[in-house]
């Protein structure tokens, strides 16, 4: 390892190709590369796996399969089968970000997951379908959900504002705990990785502690994964049944 | 499809699930034990209290009323992450109101079905 990459180095976004339209920066970069692999990934693993559709599935079919049913569970025990229809949504979301996130565990690739704006947009898109979604199911009495049942008249004006920060701090925490554990994660096995060297004969201990922590990471990739998509499911669930 | 195979299914059914087959919900009892749910409450906390920070000064930046709309967001905001922390703590979930994960409503609830 060179001298002087930081545990934070791999963090770094490396302009791979310049773009501009009008004034906006839209440069390719490592982390466009890593989402468009992981895309790539993604597509090339569903149709290799559903390109023979058999009774019995062979072993990709079976992984796809095993997904696919992962999810759809996940959707009938949080919104119940009216949910089924949001399927392909939570699935690509599902995906795109363990995909991701295992990407990230291979030596030398980028986690584009560790950067917050990446995961920001992507719980911001959530929110501001899911609040659509909401409105358009149920007009003004969306708003009612502002409303803490069984509180007093006189005390709506200080709880109403209250409960639409809780709602809008949603997308804050869905995206912020993803990122974090990715960042976290990333910078942590690399601390301790930059011990190995310098404790010698005694390496062996942060050696080993990096293997178990890799281990950790790699569920991490998935635990993650699956709580942004239980918690998409959580919120297109309140959008259905409101209170 | 006739009874006999339908009970059939049935009797698979069970020893799938004697042997243990589809308990997929055993990574969501990990997340619920140990340092999932307490990290989950922190963010949480956070985040409500970055949008009341976050609104008290955008506030105070249009209206040019520096500091008030941000004291008082923030206090908002503190009060927004207590809720969020309450109604993940006694298992309301994430949701913005009062009902419980499992369709269970709390009592307040009848109040305002009326």
């Amino acid at each position: 390892m060179a001298a002087g990459a930081g545990p934070l180095e791999q963090f770094k976004i490396k302009n791979l190709g310049d773009l501009q339209i009008g004034s906006y920066d839209i440069s390719f970069t490592n982390s466009s590369l890593m989402m468009v692999v992981t895309v790539v990934l993604i597509a090339a693993f569903m149709i290799f796996g559903i390109r023979r559709q058999l009774m019995v599935p062979g072993r990709f079919q079976s992984l796809v399969e095993l997904s696919f049913k992962f999810i759809e569970g996940l959707i009938d025990d949080t919104i119940g089968k009216e949910g089924r229809r949001y399927l392909p949504a939570i699935f690509t979301v599902f995906m795109f970000i363990l995909v991701g996130n295992l990407l990230g565990m291979l030596p030398y690739q980028f986690t584009f997951t560790s950067h917050i704006i990446v995961t920001f947009v992507m719980a911001a898109v959530v929110f501001v379908l899911v609040t659509i979604l909401a409105i358009v199911k149920h007009g003004m009495h969306f708003f009612s959900f502002f409303v803490p049942p069984g509180a007093p008249l006189y005390m709506w004006p200080l709880l109403i504002p209250i409960e639409i920060i809780s709602y809008l701090s949603r997308p804050i925490s869905l995206s912020v705990r993803l990122f974090a554990n990715m960042l976290a994660g990333h910078t942590l096995i690399k601390v301790i990785a930059g011990f190995i060297p310098t404790l010698g004969i005694f390496g062996v201990a942060p050696f080993a502690l990096v293997i178990g922590l890799t281990g950790l990471e790699i569920l991490i990739a998935f635990l993650q994964a699956y709580v942004f998509a239980i918690l998409t499911c959580l919120y297109i669930n309140d959008a259905l049944n409101l209170h | 499809m006739s009874d006999e195979t339908n009970d059939s299914l049935k009797e698979f059914d069970k020893k799938l699930k004697a042997a243990g087959v589809g308990q997929e919900e055993a990574l969501d009892e990990k997340e619920r034990g140990g340092a999932g749910p307490a990290f989950r409450m922190a963010t949480d906390l956070v985040a409500a209290l970055v949008v009341g920070v976050g609104i008290g000064l955008l506030l105070d930046y249009w209206l040019g009323t520096k500091p008030w709309f941000l004291i008082g967001f923030f206090v908002l905001g503190a009060a927004a992450g207590m809720l969020n922390v309450y109604k993940v703590a006694s298992g309301f979930g994430y949701a913005a109101g009062y009902k419980r994960q499992n369709g269970v409503a709390v009592e307040p609830d009848d109040e305002l079905e009326k």
